[in-house]
């Protein structure tokens, strides 16, 4: 198994590290394991991405996927006690020097000036990671001030700043609120905005719009997408909505019980999926005005328990084109040029 | 390419539906939440949660309810089975049960919103609910076996132990389940499996119309597919009706023959499916439209933004409830009528009502249908 993976990334070019551009973030073969009473669960489990600069990177899959517990080690935000990490998250300052997080101390000094400084991250329910007794404009007052040697007048402006660019109107009046006093809307901004205050260079967002209404969910993307022209800065996506992947994203991995079993350029992923799974992901859900009283072709069967992957290919057992060959599980193909997909399918380019 | 396999088994549930009579008809329904204040708890205002909802669903039919959260969706469905009081406004409901029984009055119609609580319980058994989260709808320290066998005991219904028992070993296939499974308790399942239990319940008294708010928004992609499949077989089976509530227009467009729209309280469109899509004619319903993101990299369209949240239902704006939003009303000939009278739902032509001042003259934009191939 284990030398399997290591041909496996190094057959696996990774997309945006070709070109001249190095990436922000190349993350080599990441395992993140959890340590339970009932068992080890592989949440991931030989992971492979990059994250180019000023680029987008969707991480898209079901709950239970492991998207999220990526994003949660890229950010040092894993309960070390009960975790095993491995592999490499190479990460490029931003005085150039380049850094493996996976090897360093989450709660040491070079860490905290990253989270937060370097790479911010947004969640899905802004409540929940806003603190419900201090005004919003000192708690993006007190993340400056984290990070950067300001008096405390300068950082209040600064704070009042970003709340204009993130487009909450008044705000000078709304950095004395409290966050219950904001819509879920507001809140959502208000987080983007302590998120960017201190100039990252990479923002992981974690399903920022899933709890957010249409109309609000519009507003936030494009949002996102004018601060990453302004800012400059990389996106890493994670969500389960094919269509904010589409709207928002410049690369796609799609994750299936802690790997990644397809990963390519947005388009391509989409028009011409390679891998069973995201093909039957696109056909279980209804797309506006294309399927009407169509009946859908949803996967069959459950996400398997994660303390007990199958062997071989993990998505074999709901696969519509198992064959014999899924019991040994197969490599990252590269059937189109930077499409990789992990099914014996795309052995031979198909 | 996506959903290319799709066309052979196409809608072939749909065509066997066959559609009747009104079964529901809802008119000027209205439901108003006090706002108490003040150290005496006295009423200060009121929230106008459902503002004169009137609309028909047809047997066999389904209609879509769509809007923001806060919209008042929820509330009308919850208001339909008493679940809530009405404020005002009827819910007439075709009951068989209460016509046989010569309860019903005059016609087969009954109206739900007055009916005593002995002849709303025997109603009940032809208008179930399916509710959003199966976690807090389902009684956790319950098998299986009991939550479905629950239903037959309140009624007193079902015939002998084993009877009862041989039926839900029925639903439970009815609904995907395995029936050795029905000595477990909800926890056990996932939130799939959950889902089809609170689905077997709605369905044990073999109700006439089912309400079901938000029955897959909870779920994971590939289990909503399997749901909404599901959901559409048991029309057909079993010849129900639906009021599917939900804030997805995607899964609203898939499973529904008309749709309505909601805002603060009030519907603003109401029409077939295929035309409330195709061709909206109230400027709320092109922004939510609009506002659907397609995965489909090819599917390019022009985004409405609206400026700003959903106002608060306590203090809703005056006149149209939409006009602090819309993109149409500030335009000097318009306004002033826009932020004045309320405009009431009318037909713009065909099946199609709209309550806008100012339809005729809009040209809105709809859903394209993406090429096929």
């Amino acid at each position: 198994m284990a030398s399997d993976r290591s041909t496996d990334s190094a057959a696996a070019t990774v997309p945006a590290t070709s070109g001249r551009h190095a990436p922000l973030l190349e993350i080599r073969d990441l395992k993140t394991w959890f340590h339970t009473e009932r068992g080890t669960v592989r949440a991931v489990d030989g992971v492979d991405l990059a994250v180019g600069r000023n680029r987008t990177l969707g991480l898209v899959g079901e709950s239970g996927c492991g998207k999220t517990v990526t994003a949660l080690s890229i950010m040092g935000l894993v309960p070390p006690a009960t975790t095993a990490i491995s592999g490499n998250l190479l990460f490029r300052r931003k005085d150039g020097s380049e850094v493996d997080l996976a090897q360093i101390d989450p709660h040491s000094r070079t860490y905290r000036r990253i989270r937060g400084g370097e790479i911010a991250m947004i969640f899905q329910e802004p409540m929940t990671s806003l603190n419900p007794v201090y005004t919003i404009g000192n708690q993006i007052r007190e993340a400056i001030q984290l990070h950067q040697e300001k008096p405390a007048g300068e950082a209040r402006e600064r704070a009042v700043e970003m709340l204009r660019q993130v487009g909450i109107a008044d705000p000078e009046q709304r950095s004395v609120e409290y966050p219950h006093q904001l819509s879920g809307g507001m809140r959502q901004r208000a987080m983007i905005a302590m998120a960017l205050s201190c100039n990252p260079s990479l923002l992981v967002a974690d399903e920022p719009t899933t709890a957010l209404d249409v109309t609000i969910q519009a507003q936030i993307l494009e949002l996102m997408q004018r601060l990453q022209g302004e800012f400059g800065i990389s996106i890493i996506m994670i969500t389960h909505d094919l269509g904010v992947v589409v709207g928002m994203a410049d690369e796609v991995a799609v994750m299936y019980l802690g790997r990644v079993v397809e990963h390519g350029p947005m388009r391509p992923v989409f028009k011409a999926p390679r891998h069973p799974y995201t093909q039957g992901l696109l056909r279980s859900i209804p797309v506006l005005g294309a399927q009407v009283r169509q009946r859908l072709q949803p996967i069959e069967g459950l996400v398997p328990d994660p303390r007990a992957t199958p062997p071989g290919c993990r998505f074999a057992d709901r696969c519509p084109q198992v064959m014999e060959r899924c019991a040994d599980e197969p490599p990252l193909f590269e059937p189109a040029p930077s499409h990789l997909s992990r099914c014996w399918l795309s052995e031979a380019g198909g | 390419m996506i959903g290319s396999p799709a066309e052979g088994g196409a809608g072939g549930g749909a065509a066997a539906r066959t559609v009747g009579a009104p079964l529901l008809e809802v008119r000027n329904l209205k439901k108003y939440f006090p706002v108490e204040g003040g150290i005496l708890r006295r009423k200060v205002g009121e929230v106008k949660a459902v503002d004169d909802v009137s609309f028909t669903v047809r047997e066999g039919e389904t209609l879509g309810l769509v809007g923001e959260s806060g919209c008042g969706k929820t509330t009308v469905g919850r208001t339909i089975l008493r679940l809530e009081e009405p404020t005002a406004g009827q819910a007439l409901f075709r009951s068989e049960r209460l016509a046989d029984e010569g309860l019903a009055g005059e016609g087969t119609m009954v109206d739900l919103t007055t009916l005593d609580r002995e002849r709303l319980k025997r109603v009940r058994r032809e208008v179930q609910m399916i509710f959003q989260d199966p976690n807090s709808s389902l009684n956790p320290r319950m098998t299986v076996q009991q939550i479905l066998t629950e239903p037959f005991l309140i009624h007193g219904v079902g015939g002998s132990k084993e009877e009862i028992e041989e039926r839900v070993v029925t639903l439970m296939g009815q609904v995907g389940l395995r029936p050795e499974q029905r000595a477990r308790y909800p926890h056990q399942f996932s939130a799939g499996q959950r889902q089809r239990i609170g689905i077997a319940r709605a369905l044990a008294l073999n109700p006439k119309l089912v309400i079901a708010d938000e029955p897959v928004s909870a779920l994971d992609v590939s289990i909503q597919g399997q749901v909404l499949n599901l959901l559409e077989d048991l029309q057909v089976e079993l010849g129900l009706t639906y009021v599917f509530i939900a804030h997805d227009l995607s899964v609203v467009e898939h499973i529904s023959d008309w749709v309505a729209v909601m805002y603060l309280g009030r519907l603003v469109e109401l029409a077939r499916g295929e035309d409330l899509y195709r061709n909206p004619r109230h400027p709320y319903t092109e922004a939510l439209l609009s506002a659907v993101q397609v995965p489909d990299p090819d599917v390019q369209r022009k985004r409405i933004i609206l400026e700003g949240g959903v106002p608060s239902p306590a203090n809703p704006p005056s006149g149209c409830r939409f006009h602090t939003r819309c993109s149409y009303a500030p335009q000097a000939d318009r306004m002033p009528r826009c932020n004045t009278e309320v405009p009431e739902l009318h037909r713009a032509g065909g099946e199609q009502w709209v309550a806008c001042h100012f339809a005729a003259d809009l040209d809105l934009r709809g859903v394209e249908v993406p090429a096929t191939g």
